[in-house]
C-alpha cells in the first residue's frame, strides 16, 4: 500500500541556479548533492520543516533521458511559465510574501484572500510557478 | 501590508545578526512596535516566539558549520552566540535528537559518500536512466 510521496521532481533549466533560488531564497535544506561520474547530478532539497520529503532539482539537459528536441520543447515550457509545479504552505502568506519579495523572488500575483485561505502566486529562476498559501486560520 | 514588513524586518535581522546578543528590546525597535505588541504579533505570523526563532536559526547555522567548517564544537558555540559549550550541546540535542559530535560524524560520513560512491546515494531508477546512453 503507497503510503507517502517520498520524492517530487521540478525540471529546471540550470541546477546551480536552481539551487540558489530554492537554498538561498526560499530557505530550503540540501538533503542530498551527488554528481555521478557521467556528470549527472542528484541534487535533492526540501522546506527545513518537512522531513520525509525530498524535491529533486532535475535538469533538462539533451543527452540521457531527453533527445534534443524534446529538452528543447521542455526547456521551451518552463520558460514560458507554463508548468505549474504544485502549492508551498506558509503559515502566512503576506508574510512571507514580503520576505521573498525582498529577496528578489518574482511573484505573479500578490497575496489574495481565498476560500482556503491566502494565496500568492511566484516563480522560480528557471518559470516554474507554484502558489504559496497560507490557509484561513480557525 | 506595512505591518507585515515590519516583522519581516525583525526576523530578517534576526536571520542576520544570529550571533549578536540579541534580546526582546532590541528586536522590537528593529521592527518599531512596542515589545509586547511586537512579540504577539511575531507569534502570529510565526507560529513561535522570536527567541524560539532566534535558537533555531543558531542551531541551523551551528548544523552548517558542523558540517563544512572544521572548527571544533566549542569554536563553533562562541561563533553563533551561546554562551557555553553546554548549553549549546543541550540546545543542540533538543533540536536535532544528536549532540553536535554525532551529528558531524554522521553528516560527514553522508558527504563521502556522496562524493565518492554517489550510486549509493541515488535511486537506482534515476541512476540508470542517466547512466545509459541512447
Amino acid at each position: 500500500m503507497i503510503t507517502r510521496l517520498s520524492h517530487y521532481s521540478i525540471y529546471v533549466l540550470d541546477q546551480d541556479q536552481a539551487y540558489d533560488f530554492y537554498v538561498n531564497k526560499l530557505g530550503f535544506e540540501v538533503v542530498t548533492d551527488a554528481t555521478m561520474d557521467n556528470g549527472f547530478r542528484w541534487l535533492t532539497v526540501r522546506p527545513k520543516d518537512q522531513k520525509d520529503t525530498e524535491i529533486v532539482l532535475m535538469p533538462v539537459k539533451a543527452g540521457h533521458m531527453f533527445d534534443e528536441q524534446t529538452a528543447a520543447q521542455m526547456r521551451d515550457l518552463i520558460q514560458k511559465g507554463k508548468l505549474g509545479a504544485g502549492v508551498f504552505e506558509t503559515n502566512d502568506c503576506r508574510a512571507t510574501y514580503e520576505e521573498l519579495k525582498a529577496k528578489g523572488v518574482e511573484f505573479k500575483s500578490e497575496p489574495k484572500e481565498q476560500f482556503y485561505g491566502t494565496e500568492a502566486l511566484f516563480k522560480d529562476n528557471s518559470g516554474n510557478w507554484f502558489s504559496l498559501t497560507s490557509h484561513a486560520k480557525k | 501590508m506595512d505591518l507585515y514588513k515590519r516583522i519581516v524586518k525583525a526576523k530578517i535581522f534576526i536571520d542576520d545578526n544570529y550571533a549578536s546578543p540579541l534580546n526582546l528590546d532590541r528586536l522590537s525597535d528593529e521592527a518599531c512596535f512596542s515589545k509586547y505588541h511586537f512579540l504577539r504579533l511575531f507569534k502570529r505570523v510565526y507560529n513561535k516566539t522570536p527567541y524560539q526563532y532566534l535558537s533555531e536559526r543558531r542551531i541551523e547555522k551551528a548544523k552548517e558549520k558542523l558540517k563544512f567548517e572544521g572548527l571544533k564544537v566549542s569554536e563553533i558555540c562562541e561563533e553563533i552566540g551561546f554562551e557555553s559549550t553546554t548549553s549549546f550541546s543541550l540546545k543542540f540535542k533538543e533540536h536535532t535528537g544528536e549532540t553536535p559530535a554525532i551529528f558531524r560524524l554522521r553528516a560527514m560520513q553522508t558527504l563521502q559518500m556522496a562524493k565518492e560512491k554517489p550510486d549509493h546515494v541515488i535511486p537506482s531508477c534515476f541512476a540508470t536512466q542517466f547512466s545509459s546512453e541512447d
